[in-house]
């Protein structure tokens, strides 16, 4: 890879004002890397704090229902703040710091990386601030409330739509305006190179322990690993480490929304064109003059126009399969999942929990899959609710 | 096509960007016409984009504005050429790569040489990225307006040693739009910059006054006036004519 490059995707896309801090941040990542201490209390973090290695865990009752494939859950559920988000930014905030910046902003859809970032930024010493969209903060006004309480200032942005890709405008606005004592924890594999490396490189653990927990498990590789994608940080931490493993097949479920054939939904791969924005060549859903579409799904974390240059690449190269999941169909699998397993998961994760019931039975039994739990649902009980009809006050 | 290189000539340039489709198309091409009257060395024409990221409050409004009176780069395209031939400065367009991209480089650049567009200034746009783009502009004799941040710092010289048209030097951190102070260290910046620049420099963000015009001016080539007058237009609509031509006079000085 040169440049930041997957194939003709990524790059560095942005205002000349941000360059040499892209530039620094590649510097010091490098750095990082080589860094036996870094990685040492990087991992001690991630184990100590953050609760890792996280679960593979058998699904046998969601197994028996589905009727085929044996389907295994990668628990990021269980991860402290409650979702793979915390992973990446524990590695950008320790770099942040490494690098001598004290304050960190950060943009969020469903609030699950907004979250994070304070969490670690009240654990570091860092100061934080978050920008969310207005109709985000909102849907998820408990998680606005929890990024407060952690210390953090919360910006609900009235710009455009009024959610992600509004917040990742005026995140980058904001790094344009103070970069030098400012880190940008971007939240996603998009972005300016070294964002996709680097965020992904963070979210790889979620694969190899998938690997080493089936090979335990099962004596054999996954014959599947599913996760769902919206900028798609869970989806490339799960499969990174399977992509020269030719028999894994690796499948990325995308927000279909209220269907395909609607406007409503956030299908970027199925629906989406080239297209070069928030700092990187890739897919996205636009019209026929280049304007970004308004995308919807029932999940604010899949409701991105886009998607990180390396899905694109391993979507156009054939290694990774991108499939359409409908807010139906995810909030069917939120239903059913929480009663068969008692496992409430989040409305971004129901989405790859839904293709996975449906490629159990496709595959047939002694096949295993294994499917990314990316985030618990807690924070979606009341917009499900809604969703059926049930008006909560919470 | 009328070169950049002329609005420089004998003189320190005074580019008015105003954005196209704000509030019409038919106000743009007449608020064109008038900021050339009003003494503008150059136009700076913005193609309206729904997701501006190094645009203040106040271009990021007149995009919406744009958008929203049904603004298409078809549009766009057909108000230029409906002025072309009263135009005795040159224009450029001001845009976000992806528009370009989508409608492609080559049917981009070879409509904008149709229409007499000299050149295009893409914010999202850095040096590093500017290959893909500049070997199709050069085809068609558009040249790629190439920016200069206070934080560019060491790239700075090289970016000026391939620069074309014109370097825009941002005057200071953050997007577009009006401010009180411009913070950096603008003589030192643009001494430094001549060293390795074979094209004028003009120094733009958050210019709005005349004093700020005058101070600008003597620092460098040229001074970019933006949010300013797009404050005026959205601030008069369709009736921003006379107004916007009394600030352009009052900025230039005369």
């Amino acid at each position: 890879m040169e440049n930041g490059r997957f194939g003709v995707y990524g790059g560095r896309y942005i205002p000349e004002t941000l360059m040499s801090a892209l530039y620094e941040l590649e510097e010091a990542y490098a750095a990082c890397q080589r860094d036996a201490a870094f990685q040492a209390e990087l991992n001690r973090l991630l184990a100590e704090y953050a609760g890792r290695p996280s679960l593979l865990y058998y699904a046998a009752n969601l197994t028996a229902e589905a009727g085929g494939a044996n389907i295994y859950l990668k628990r990021e559920d269980l991860n402290h703040t409650g979702s793979h988000k915390i992973n990446n930014v524990l590695g950008q905030t320790l770099l942040a710091k490494r690098m001598g910046k004290t304050r960190v902003i950060a943009e969020t859809g469903a609030g699950q990386h907004g979250v994070a970032a304070a969490t670690a930024a009240a654990l570091l010493g860092l100061e934080c601030e978050v920008f969310m969209g207005k109709e985000d903060t909102e849907r998820q006004a408990l998680n606005v409330y929890r990024m407060r309480l952690l210390g953090a200032k919360v910006h609900a942005v009235t710009s455009g739509t009024m959610t992600l890709k509004d917040a990742v405008n005026e995140t980058m606005r904001e790094w344009t305006r103070r970069v030098s004592d400012t880190h940008y924890v971007l939240g996603s594999v998009m972005g300016p190179h070294p964002f996709p490396t680097m965020v992904r490189d963070f979210q790889s653990v979620i694969g190899r322990e998938i690997r080493a927990q089936m090979l335990k498990a099962e004596g054999r590789l996954p014959d599947a690993v599913v996760a769902c994608v919206g900028g798609g940080s869970n989806a490339i931490g799960a499969f990174y480490d399977f992509i020269g493993d030719a028999s894994v097949r690796l499948i990325g479920c995308e927000a279909a929304g209220r269907g395909l054939d609607t406007e409503r939904h956030a299908a970027t791969v199925a629906k989406g064109s080239p297209g070069v924005f928030h700092g990187m060549k890739s897919l996205f859903c636009q019209d026929e003059f280049g304007q970004i579409a308004p995308v919807y799904s029932i999940s604010a974390g899949l409701d991105y126009p886009g998607i990180g240059p390396e899905h694109a690449y391993l979507h156009e190269s054939g290694r990774a399969v991108y499939v359409p999941v409908t807010d139906d169909e995810a909030v069917d699998a939120f239903e059913r999942l929480s009663r068969s397993e008692g496992i409430i998961p989040a409305i971004e994760s129901a989405h790859a929990v839904s293709y996975a019931i449906r490629l159990a039975k496709e595959l047939g039994k002694g096949q295993n899959i294994a499917v990314c739990l990316s985030g618990r649902g807690d924070k979606d009980a009341a917009a499900i609710a809604r969703y059926r009809g049930e008006d909560l006050c919470d | 096509m009328i070169k950049i290189r002329e609005a420089f000539e004998g003189k320190k340039a005074f580019i008015a960007y105003l954005m196209a489709g704000d509030p019409g198309l038919a106000a743009s091409a007449e608020y064109i016409l008038t900021a050339q009257e009003a003494g503008a060395d150059l136009i700076e024409i913005g193609i309206p984009f729904s997701d501006p990221i190094a645009e203040g409050e106040v271009i990021q409004a007149a995009s919406v504005r744009a958008l929203n009176a049904g603004t298409r780069l078809d549009g766009v395209f057909e108000m230029v050429a409906s002025i072309k031939d009263r135009m005795r400065i040159p224009a450029v367009f001001m845009t976000y790569l992806n528009p370009v991209f989508v409608y492609g480089y080559d049917r981009f650049f070879a409509r904008c040489a149709e229409i007499g567009i000299s050149g295009a200034i893409i914010p999202d746009l850095p040096f590093e990225e500017q290959g893909e783009v500049k070997t199709v502009a050069a085809k068609y004799g558009v040249e790629i307006v190439t920016l200069v941040a206070p934080t560019s710092e060491k790239r700075a010289a090289e970016i000026a040693r391939n620069a074309e048209g014109f370097i825009y030097l941002v005057s200071s951190m953050g997007v577009t739009g009006v401010r009180d102070e411009i913070t950096a260290d603008l003589p030192a910046i643009v001494s430094e910059l001549r060293k390795s620049a074979r094209v004028p420099i003009a120094v733009g963000f958050g210019i709005s006054t005349p004093e700020q015009v005058k101070r600008v001016s003597a620092a460098a080539d040229g001074v970019i006036v933006g949010s300013a007058l797009v404050r005026v237009v959205a601030q008069y609509g369709t009736e921003a004519g006379r107004a916007l031509f009394h600030t352009i006079e009052a900025m230039k000085g005369v």
